[in-house]
């Protein structure tokens, strides 16, 4: 992992000390609080409806047992003893008071983390594949780049105020984890003639006006990543729009002024600054790779995990939907689900925290990743360590088996903590997890994406999920919008809209509805809620949500 | 004719806790039954500009329609129903304060 440079710690801490400063001359009114808020924000601060939320940024979703034992801390001497992960590998905390902000931050600092640019109109959190430096179908491990994006981006003072936030984020796999093609900037890595580079993706986001990204250069040397990067962000500084919100993300000024001209653009633009980059960032990405060595992983014959799987059909269940492809064959990548039925997507208390800490160090080589799905992975386990690690997972409550089943469900805070929600998530996701536990269907199901998102800034994805949710007031009432056939993978579409919203008490049955017309609609159990959605389109799916409205037509 | 003004109270929140308050005649209060409610659109602006002024104190203030036909305000919409009380996910906010009681 990244270890911060003396360069690294004094910065953060002299952020810190500013922010310490900002906050006191708030409080004795030396700063209004028009004053205050770009600061604040400026810091990961936010002010929601029931609180302060401070989201933290878990760089590229890597952190060590340290830093995760250090958020659970924050989360009893500050919080109300829990973290909520969210959908773009932060952790936020719903409940801090304006005072104890600093010494949060101070905490943070101690073990290299922070909240710089989570929010604000700049460069945020650069996101990378969760399966990152451990899947087995990887090319390249995503992250040292990301690392560079982070520390080229972090008070870059060109990109400040750019005219909306801007997210990028990369992936080092072919099978696309990281949801590329919905961020301002996605980043593939691949080769071409045995040279390694990128397929830049610009324009992509999800958010009102929803667009699948499209490719700016098919093939980026690796070494021209930065200046190329620079050039694409100072283009779209100018020539965003800043005369209306809705229309200054990059999507919109790509799409205004047509992929073709906003290419050549860059182009000159690039070919200006290139000259300035010296080579010195890849001086700094050698640096970084080293950081970034694999672990050494420890050879010894599987035996335990067989045995485990013969004897032990939860195991098995929990082996069958949360285990991914290791690199080693020895080893296998744990997703542990944040997802138990009926709980709250993406929250883990401060006990589960320090369980799944102490599991990173003593059988995953001290590292963990929170995914944009909200779940936290151990990436380097041994197969022979994974009947211990069920085990104590399962004590904790994390051991749920329902990695990819329509109970994993991305859900945004929605109403229950967001100041700009229109309706709640949280409930519809418990309600709609609990439901299919009832049934024990989920597992016959088979994979099957729901997302859900408590207003149109669509946080909780629901355009990219197979089953998208999105909730909405509707003349004082919550109303929630089904969109089908969404995706996020390198295939990625955007969900098409199934007809009129639900009611919070329609959309349970509902969806329970499209789940079972699939099951009859699938031509056998290997094909997938979207492969069947692809093959028959949205007709059927929208007799069963709208039966009235077939009976009336018939 | 005129526009039917509906009752309204003045809520913002803490600047040090940043929880949900509702103005009363005399302060501000985290409980809304306690606020104080405003029937007169022109008092009604005028106890806004004054709770906007008490920067030191309040961030957001706004005016939120409430239902003022019982003894005590109650929210019209789901919104101000939750700022009122809380998260559905946890008995955390206001009403964790409630059943400390």
């Amino acid at each position: 992992m990244y270890n911060y440079t003396d360069f690294d710690s004094a910065f953060i801490k002299e952020r810190n000390a500013q922010f310490r400063a900002q906050v006191e001359r708030r409080i004795d009114g030396a700063l209004t609080e028009d004053e205050f808020k770009p600061l604040r924000l400026m810091n990961g601060l936010y002010l929601q409806l029931h609180a302060y939320m401070l989201r933290v940024a878990i760089p590229y979703g890597t952190l060590n047992s340290r830093q995760m034992h250090v958020l659970a801390d924050i989360a009893d001497n500050w919080d109300k003893g829990y973290g909520h992960f969210t959908t773009r590998q932060n952790i936020q905390y719903n409940w801090p008071e304006l005072r104890d902000v600093p010494d949060m931050l101070d905490a943070l600092a101690e073990v290299q983390m922070h909240a710089i640019q989570t929010s604000g109109n700049t460069i945020r959190n650069v996101t990378a594949d969760h399966f990152a430096g451990a899947a087995a179908d990887e090319i390249a491990d995503p992250r040292p780049v990301a690392e560079l994006i982070r520390q080229w981006s972090t008070d870059h003072p060109e990109f400040q105020f750019l005219p909306r936030k801007f997210k990028v984020a990369v992936t080092g796999s072919p099978n696309d984890r990281a949801v590329t093609r919905a961020h301002d900037i996605g980043l593939r890595m691949i080769e071409r003639d045995g040279l390694a580079g990128f397929e830049v993706i610009v324009g992509g986001g999800l958010g009102r006006t929803p667009m699948i990204g499209k490719v700016l250069k098919d093939f980026l040397p690796r070494e021209d990543l930065l200046p190329y990067l620079e050039a694409i962000v100072s283009v779209y500084n100018l020539l965003g729009r800043r005369d209306n919100k809705y229309k200054a993300r990059i999507k919109i000024t790509v799409h205004e002024n047509g992929l073709d001209d906003f290419k050549a653009r860059v182009e000159e633009r690039y070919a200006l600054i290139r000259p300035q980059f010296s080579g010195v960032d890849q001086q700094m990405l050698a640096a970084i790779e080293a950081d970034f060595a694999l672990p050494t992983f420890r050879k010894e014959a599987v035996r335990d995990y067989h045995d485990a799987r013969q004897h032990y059909p939860a195991f098995r269940s929990w082996a069958d939907t949360n285990l991914a492809e290791h690199r080693e064959p020895d080893y296998a990548i744990v997703t542990i689900s944040l997802k138990a039925h009926g709980a709250t997507p993406g929250d883990a208390t401060s006990g589960q925290m320090r369980l799944m800490a102490d599991l990173a160090k003593r059988y995953g080589h001290d590292e963990l990743r929170i995914s944009h799905e909200q779940n936290v992975i151990l990436p380097h386990v041994h197969k022979n360590d994974l009947p211990s690690v069920y085990s104590a997972l399962r004590a904790a409550g994390l051991g749920t088996a329902n990695v990819g089943l329509i109970s994993d469900i991305i859900a945004c805070p929605g109403m229950d903590y967001c100041a700009l929600a229109t309706a709640r998530s949280i409930p519809i996701a418990q309600e709609i997890a609990t439901r299919f536990d009832e049934l024990k269907l989920e597992h016959d199901v088979g994979p099957l994406k729901i997302k859900i998102s408590g207003c149109i800034n669509a946080c909780g994805h629901h355009h990219v999920g197979h089953i998208g949710i999105l909730g909405l007031d509707r003349a004082g009432v919550e109303n929630y919008q089904i969109t089908l056939g969404g995706d996020g993978t390198q295939d990625a579409s955007i969900g098409e809209r199934a007809g009129p919203g639900f009611s919070a008490e329609e959309i349970i049955p509902a969806v329970e509805r499209l789940v079972m017309a699939y099951l009859d609609l699938r031509s056998e159990p290997a094909e997938t809620f979207l492969q069947t959605y692809r093959r028959l389109g949205l007709a059927p799916f929208k007799a069963a949500l709208y039966p009235e409205a077939q009976a009336n037509a018939a | 004719m005129a526009r039917e003004f509906k009752p309204k109270v003045v809520t913002a929140n803490a600047l040090l806790e940043g929880d949900v308050i509702y103005q009363t005649a005399s302060g501000w209060t985290r409980d809304l039954s306690q606020a104080e409610v405003l029937t007169d659109e022109a008092d009604a602006d005028l106890r806004l500009i004054d709770a906007s002024q008490q920067t030191d104190l309040v961030v957001g203030a706004y005016l939120a329609d409430v239902d003022a036909s019982g003894a005590t305000p109650k929210p019209t919409h789901f919104r101000e129903d939750f700022r009122a009380r809380g998260p559905s996910n946890y008995a955390h906010g206001k009403q964790e304060a409630l059943s400390n009681v």
